[in-house]
């Protein structure tokens, strides 16, 4: 039968001091669940940083291609037309001409494209249920998440090793 | 833990704890309206319905129920385009640049800034929209395959820029925001008991629940989207401007316009943001968040771009006669001394000498004389576009078609309805969304909040 252990706290700073001594242990921290960001968690417990920013960038590099493609197919190549004498043959004589609708078509793709990844990523959409244990996590309270799975001590070892930090509250689950 | 110098004004005042920032938002959302609140609503809907049935009128008519005429083909509703755009700019600039700048303050009013921006991008869009007269083929605008010989939009022309502009302002601004919201609607939904309410913003919220990745990869979101829509707001405005500045009317086909107008957007969006946040944090009681420091840089920001507007104005007025063009110093002379120069002197007084004023500590210190003050300059920005837009075109080339512009009921009632629209849908966010940036504000309660500061002293 495995354990999961929900420990709670009630300060960021106390949060973080726990989470050094556990890993410090060799324990490790499944998840931690807070109701704002809380800077300097990550590296204690081994959450890398997002490769979103990379992602975001080549979404708008694919708005780029795609807007001088599309600007280059309608003016110049498929219909091109004499518009106040204004260079409209080629595409690098009439590219200043473009250059607006270009940057506006590349950040539309990055931030959507962006949003989007990080929506499908998280799995938080519209209809999805909320996960966090405790409706306190989204208010004033941190929880962190430790499975005896993912740590080679007994249930035992690990709520005696939990117990030492200056923790809130503490509930336990059965799960198979 | 970061640490802030002791002789910063804390941003958040009082004894305040997590639990308390929690409670002060989401309390209003979870009691009853507010008297105050339903009065307001109320004549702000009816004043909507009154600019819807205009608007409708309007389409099964013709444009020619507006007052404009052969020389005047741009009046109102361009000005109110512009007014609309303009003040949309000050969310984004808050979320977003002071965001890169971390500006701290700008978490108490980021969230209400950007509602602000929306729907008054919202009320922008609709005038170039009704603007076309016919409504329903305002798709012709997207380069869209069609019958009629692969007649494609034409890519040269700043109308167009504006449509990718305004479009992808829009969502972007709308998808910023959104992304803020979710954490905080996670927080009333946790806290909501009535089952509606709670299905409600369950379905809102998305599911969050707040685990570290998440977080992770949320700020790194909200950096990238501020870091790509600081150049989108300064683009939107000066492609707005090169709707005029790259025509070859005297008073438009100037290359100042994109910083002044982008400048004239920020200071415009700013007074907006104090009519609207003065309000707020009185009825909704958050004196706490929203106080006078909060003000008073704001107040500064509406120092910085109004005197940036204020040397512009002036600046095209000493270039109009420099140039030695005889129409461009024609259409200036004509902007202060010809029939329109009621409106160019209220615009100067109401842009160039009201914000100046703001260089008194008192003054800009003080929540009644902001409130006028910011009333004022929404007045003297809807003057400057007007200015822009009717005096350079009433009298053109050929002095045989000038001729003057009068506004007709309709004008009067889309603009004025406009106005019930964006307040009506300003009181529903204000009632229904968390206005305050909860997750944001969390993070500087240690940092910047009165108590943990005085604590630090004490150290």
């Amino acid at each position: 039968m495995n354990k999961v252990f929900h420990v709670m706290y009630d300060d960021d700073d106390t949060l973080k001091t726990a989470a050094s001594a556990l890993v410090a242990k060799g324990i490790r921290v499944k998840e931690v669940y807070s109701p704002f960001p809380v800077h300097g968690i990550d590296p204690i417990i081994g959450v890398k940083r997002t490769r979103l920013g990379i992602a975001a960038f080549m979404y708008a590099m694919t708005g780029t291609t795609l807007a001088l493609l599309g600007m280059w197919y309608f003016m110049i190549s498929d219909w091109p037309m004499n518009i106040g004498g204004k260079p409209s043959f080629s595409l690098i004589e009439n590219l200043p001409a473009f250059i607006p609708v270009t940057f506006e078509f590349s950040v539309l793709c990055g931030a959507h494209g962006m949003a989007i990844t990080y929506l499908l990523r998280n799995g938080t959409l519209p209809g999805m249920p909320a996960s966090n244990p405790d409706p306190r996590t989204t208010d004033d309270k941190f929880v962190m998440e430790i499975t005896t799975e993912q740590n080679g001590l007994s249930a035992d070892e690990l709520e005696a090793a939990i117990k030492e930090t200056e923790l809130f509250e503490l509930s336990t689950k059965d799960y198979k | 833990m970061q640490r802030e110098a002791a002789i910063r004004e804390p941003l958040i005042l009082g004894d305040k704890s997590y639990k308390d920032i929690t409670d002060d938002v989401v309390g209003p959302i979870q009691g009853s309206a507010p008297i105050g609140w339903k009065i307001m609503i109320t004549i702000s809907s009816i004043i909507a319905v009154y600019g819807v049935g205009c608007i409708l009128y309007l389409l099964g008519t013709g444009i020619g129920v507006w007052g404009l005429n052969k020389t005047v083909g741009w009046a109102w509703d361009i000005t109110n385009f512009v007014w609309w755009v303009g003040i949309g700019h000050a969310g984004t600039l808050i979320s977003a640049v002071l965001l890169l700048f971390r500006q701290k303050w700008r978490m108490a009013i980021n969230r209400s800034a950007e509602a602000m921006t929306i729907f008054a991008v919202i009320m922008a869009a609709i005038f170039p929209g009704i603007h076309m007269g016919r409504i329903w083929v305002s798709y012709w605008v997207l380069p869209l395959p069609n019958q009629f010989g692969s007649l494609w939009v034409n890519f040269n022309s700043p109308l167009l820029w504006d449509v990718f502009a305004i479009s992808t302002y829009f969502s972007v601004s709308l998808v910023f925001w959104y992304i803020g919201l979710i954490p905080d609607f996670a927080t009333i939904r946790d806290r909501m008991t009535k089952p509606f309410a709670k299905k409600a913003y369950g379905l809102l919220s998305f599911g969050w629940s707040g685990r570290a990745k998440h977080w992770n990869r949320f700020e790194e979101v909200s950096l990238v989207l501020a870091g790509i829509a600081t150049p989108l707001v300064f683009s939107v405005h000066s492609i707005v401007s090169m709707d005029f500045a790259t025509s070859v009317i005297p008073g438009w086909h100037t290359t100042i316009f994109p910083p002044y107008f982008v400048s004239g957007a920020v200071f415009s969006g700013f007074a907006m943001v104090q009519t609207l946040l003065l309000i707020m944090r009185k009825g909704m009681k958050l004196e706490s968040y929203i106080h006078v420091k909060h003000v008073e840089y704001m107040n500064i920001v509406i120092i910085v771009t109004g005197s940036i507007v204020g040397v512009a104005y002036l600046t095209e007025l000493f270039i109009s006669w420099y140039s030695g063009v005889e129409y461009e110093s024609y259409a200036f002379i004509n902007r202060f001394s010809g029939p329109y120069s009621w409106a160019y002197w209220i615009m100067m007084t109401c842009n160039v000498i009201s914000p100046q004023l703001f260089w008194f500590k008192k003054i800009r210190r003080s929540l009644v004389a902001t409130f006028a003050l910011s009333i004022v300059v929404n007045i003297g920005m809807w003057f400057e576009r007007y200015v822009i837009i009717v005096t350079s075109i009433h009298r053109d080339y050929d002095p045989s078609s000038w001729g003057e512009f009068h506004p007709t009921n309709i004008d009067i009632g889309v603009f004025v309805g406009t106005l019930g629209i964006f307040f009506t849908l300003f009181l529903g966010f204000a009632r229904f969304f968390p206005v305050l940036a909860l997750n944001e504000l969390k993070t500087i309660l240690k940092s910047s909040g009165e108590n943990y500061k005085k604590a630090q002293d004490n150290h």
